[in-house]
């Protein structure tokens, strides 16, 4: 190192290196120039589905019926994708795709990479904006875990009773609060039969006998490790419920995410209906199966200041007519066990009706129960968030095998099709609530990045005046070398494909400004040496010298700062981080590297040099 | 060119007792505003929901109020946004309405009144996250601090890591104080602002500290004051272009970048024009009276020394 240190020359694999980074650097830049089409994006409804030429056709055909004009159709293993010209033409292709192929496919917004063949397959993407550059809905919702963990205990509950019932397990009285179940038995013996059968049901429970007054109870606790997976499944069923309700309202490119213990992060590029949106994804519908309470039902319970009235085991619900019916608790049947299910109308009254399709357990049990209860009421629940409801509640006139159900009673062919598709998509296992949402308009999306871009450009023509004027060839140098950085930047953020947000581009303006930093610091340097008497050539090698260990320093520090933002930050503040961390790397490979091996490739080779282009330097007395 | 042709070191040390007055004059100050007028926080850490809304003409101020009143929504702020056509409404926190239902009652009734309104932006935060966005700030700044203040004290020496620190919170104080006294909007973004210039300024604060690291080894026998005078003086030149080259980027940010980036913007304007006063007018008298000298430095840090031999 000591002898070659007044040598400015670089070695070839320098050269190389640089080059080959530019090289690739441009390669990936390259999808960002050629921009990105509105397009439709045409999926079965079943993934999994396979798509034909056919089915292009058709599409095809139908477009061209309709005189809109489409840029490409390109066929996929799962999808069909129309490229358009205008948003416009998106917009209306949507619709008329959508009325052609009928509710057995899914049509939704998309944007498409303009970039050739041969650049679609090396790989390479353009840059990933955010839903603030793209416009789109942003939300994240709470998981109301405790609610899972009472719904799970209510099925064991209702388990438990009709096994001690079939065992003959002499018990009167089975409850519960919250999470903790609570069985009174007839003697001790019944106790600890009742106890095994639990155990056999499931070897998870913790047990407290209590024997007070005469009475024999066993509590039964829901250990905390039955807890711990309970409430992941939760979660779990909540993600993929919510995954198959985003596939039905036709988003492109969702994200689903769990994030923390108990929230979910849902991002929607492109949606425009936000209200859709809101009802598709935070509707909590389930559905639930339960006898009404016949034996019991006595009009007088209704009456206030009666409620005592009610059996333990029944509670009174409202229909939708606002009628109160005494329903049991005990739960014959929950949406879990729907297979599929589709809004119809009934040929008879005309009434719009939701088919469902049971599951092999569904069906059996169902077919059990009518066998048993011909003559009694069954009551369909639709359990929302605050609120249940009997949908209806017909008498069962046969036993029904098949697991093949008709709900009636639906208000009008819109409620009909909403219901299907909660039903369709499966029930959340807890309830959620959004608690942050972030919607940004497609106007808004493209007017920020213009905002962005402009920002940047400005800037960066400001700065390579100032630098040119200040240090000419060496300030030319400089601006060589910021160009470059802002390559590797914008390269790195598309191979990456890391989210561009707006801060985030607020953030590539920033580091260019601030990446001045280091060619500063060297000019000033280089200026120093000759200041104080050095040749030209041992002050370009004392400048870089020298700067480098003031460049590391300042730039460490600057990354301890863009690494707290992207660690603590949440949303824009991460969006700007990434960006920032990034570009320091960027800026120091180019600053250092990139701009002593231009200043090298001139000057290094020169024998003599009289003089360094590098502005006016005022000399210092010193004495 | 060259804008400095100072013969002499300027004796910045000199007035370093009048800085200092000046310094925790504008410090205290600024935490007095602070806590008088307190900070105009945005939806991110109050909760509550932020609209944005444009008309394709200017919009009627007055018959947004009414309609958001006949909606049951009197509490709401309506303001314009940057322009005529764009409006800016806030609504805080309800208690039986959750915030998804909130944005959509809003947007449900002024589109009836008005049906060429467009929505642009929403912005919706449940008061559990807004404390939670709060507090992750908080720790992110004491992350910052404390991540600079051991790599400093690894590169340098203690000294010098508080007096980086000071100077550093004298700048994020300014910048609350400004806030704070215009009353304008502080959100996440300006968070982000907030922690840049923490990171930026120290910078400023590590490239004079590194001559004057440097000067203590060529000065032998300089008087400390001396020193520092030296190293800022020798690195002025600098500390101008980088900082105009910074502000250049910031300026065009806020002609161009937006309602958005504004306040944003205006953070960064004043850290980077404080952070210039800041690290030569706090930081390095600070180092001074904490003892800095040639002693500890060359204590500190032997084997930097020795590379200096080598040149």
């Amino acid at each position: 190192m000591k002898p070659n240190n007044q040598n400015n020359q670089s070695p070839r694999w320098a050269y190389f290196l640089i080059l080959t980074t530019i090289l690739l650097s441009i390669l990936f830049v390259m999808p960002n120039f050629y921009g990105e089409s509105p397009a439709i994006q045409i999926m079965p409804i079943k993934s999994g589905e396979k798509i034909d030429t056919e089915l292009l056709q058709s599409i095809e055909a139908a477009l061209e019926k309709s005189e809109i004009e489409n840029t490409g159709l390109i066929l996929e293993n799962f999808n069909i994708k129309v490229k358009f010209k205008t948003a416009e033409e998106q917009l209306k292709a949507k619709s008329l795709v959508q009325n052609a192929l009928g509710d057995q496919y899914v049509v939704a917004l998309n944007l498409i990479s303009n970039s050739p063949n041969w650049l679609s397959d090396i790989g390479p993407l353009p840059m990933y904006l955010g839903l603030d550059l793209r416009g789109g809905v942003h939300f994240l919702m709470q998981v109301d875990l405790s609610k899972a963990l009472e719904k799970t205990t209510a099925s064991y509950l209702s388990e438990f009773r009709s096994k001690l019932r079939k065992e003959k397990v002499g018990y009167y009285d089975a409850t519960k609060n919250k999470d903790i179940m609570q069985i009174k038995f007839k003697s001790k013996q019944d106790l600890k039969r009742g106890k095994n059968i639990i155990r056999d049901i499931n070897n998870n429970f913790d047990f407290k006998e209590i024997f007070v007054n005469d009475e024999i109870i066993l509590k039964v606790i829901v250990s905390a490790k039955t807890k711990k997976s309970i409430t992941e499944f939760a979660i779990k069923q909540n993600l993929e419920t919510l995954n198959n309700r985003v596939n039905e309202l036709g988003v492109a490119e969702p994200l689903i995410q769990q994030q923390g213990l108990d929230r979910i992060v849902i991002q929607l590029p492109g949606v425009q209906d936000t209200a859709k949106a809101k009802e598709i994804l935070g509707r909590t519908a389930t559905l639930e199966m339960r006898m009404v309470n016949e034996e019991n039902f006595n009009k007088d319970v209704f009456r206030e200041g009666n409620e005592d009235q009610i059996p333990v085991n029944s509670e009174i619900l409202p229909d939708r007519f606002g009628t109160g019916i005494l329903v049991k608790k005990e739960v014959i049947l929950t949406g879990e066990r729907i297979t599929n299910a589709s809004p119809g109308v009934d040929g008879q009254t005309g009434q719009s009706i939701v088919s469902i399709s049971l599951d092999g357990q569904g069906a059996s049990i169902f077919k059990q129960v009518t066998r048993d209860n011909v003559g009694k009421r069954m009551a369909l629940l639709l359990i929302e968030k605050n609120s249940t409801e009997i949908v209806t509640a017909p008498v069962i006139q046969a036993e029904i095998g098949g697991g093949r159900v008709q709900i009636t009673g639906m208000r009008n062919a819109q409620e009909a099709t909403d219901i299907a598709l909660l039903l369709r998509a499966g029930s959340l296992a807890a309830p959620m609530e959004i608690i942050e949402e972030r919607t940004v308009g497609p106007s808004m999306g493209k007017e920020n990045i213009s905002r962005g871009i402009k920002s940047t450009i400005w800037g960066f023509l400001a700065i390579i005046v100032m630098m040119a004027a200040y240090y000419m060839a060496f300030g030319v140098i400089s601006v060589i070398t910021l160009s470059v950085n802002l390559l590797f930047l914008v390269a790195l953020l598309s191979a990456i494909q890391a989210t561009l947000t707006l801060p985030g581009l607020a953030a590539i303006a920033l580091t260019l400004g601030m990446a001045i930093d280091a060619n500063v610091l060297i000019n000033e340097r280089i200026r120093d040496e000759i200041r104080n008497g050095n040749t030209p050539q041992a002050s370009i090698s004392n400048g870089y010298k020298m700067a480098w260990g003031t460049i590391l320093d300042s730039n460490i520090t600057t990354m301890i700062a863009g690494l707290a933002l992207f660690m603590f930050g949440s949303g824009p503040i991460k969006g700007f981080a990434v960006v920032h961390v990034l570009g320091i790397l960027t800026s120091m490979y180019s600053a250092i590297f990139v701009s002593r091996a231009i200043v090298n490739y001139i000057y290094g080779n020169r024998r003599k040099i009289s003089k360094l282009s590098i502005g006016e330097i005022f000399k210092v007395d010193n004495n | 060119m060259e804008i400095f042709r100072v013969k002499k070191d300027i004796p910045f040390m000199k007035y370093s007792k009048i800085s200092a007055v000046i310094s925790t004059a504008t410090f205290i100050f600024a935490i007095f505003i602070i806590i008088i007028k307190g900070l105009n926080l945005g939806v991110d850490f109050t909760g509550g929901t932020m609209m944005e809304v444009s008309y394709p003409e200017a919009a009627n101020i007055e018959k947004i109020r009414e309609t958001l009143k006949e909606t049951g929504l009197e509490d709401s702020q309506v303001q314009n946004f940057g322009t005529e056509e764009d409006v800016l409404i806030r609504l805080p926190i309800r208690e039986n309405l959750s915030i998804a239902e909130l944005s959509e009652k809003v947007s449900i009734a002024l589109k009836s009144s008005d049906s060429s309104m467009e929505v642009k932006r929403v912005e919706s935060v449940g008061s559990q996250v807004g404390d939670e966005l709060y507090e992750n700030g908080a720790l992110a700044v004491l992350f910052v601090c404390i991540g600079i203040m051991l790599y400093l004290t690894m590169r340098f020496e203690w000294r010098f890591a508080i007096a980086a620190i000071v100077a550093n919170m004298h700048d994020v104080i300014i910048i609350l104080g400004f806030f704070a006294f215009f009353q304008w909007e502080f959100n996440l973004t300006v968070l982000a602002a907030v922690l840049a210039v923490l990171g930026y300024s120290v910078n400023e604060s590590v490239v004079v500290f590194d001559r004057v690291r440097e000067n203590f080894r060529k000065m032998r026998k300089a008087k400390v004051s001396d020193v520092i005078n030296n190293a800022i003086t020798r690195t002025m030149s600098r500390t101008i272009m980088t900082h105009l080259s910074t502000q250049t980027v910031v300026i065009s940010m806020l002609i161009f970048g937006g309602e958005i980036l504004h306040n944003f913007a205006l953070a960064l304007t004043i850290g980077i024009l404080f952070g210039i006063y800041s690290s030569i007018m706090v930081g390095c008298p600070m180092a001074m009276w904490l003892g800095t000298n040639q002693t500890n430095l060359a204590i500190a840090k032997p084997e930097s020394k020795k590379d200096n031999i080598e040149l």
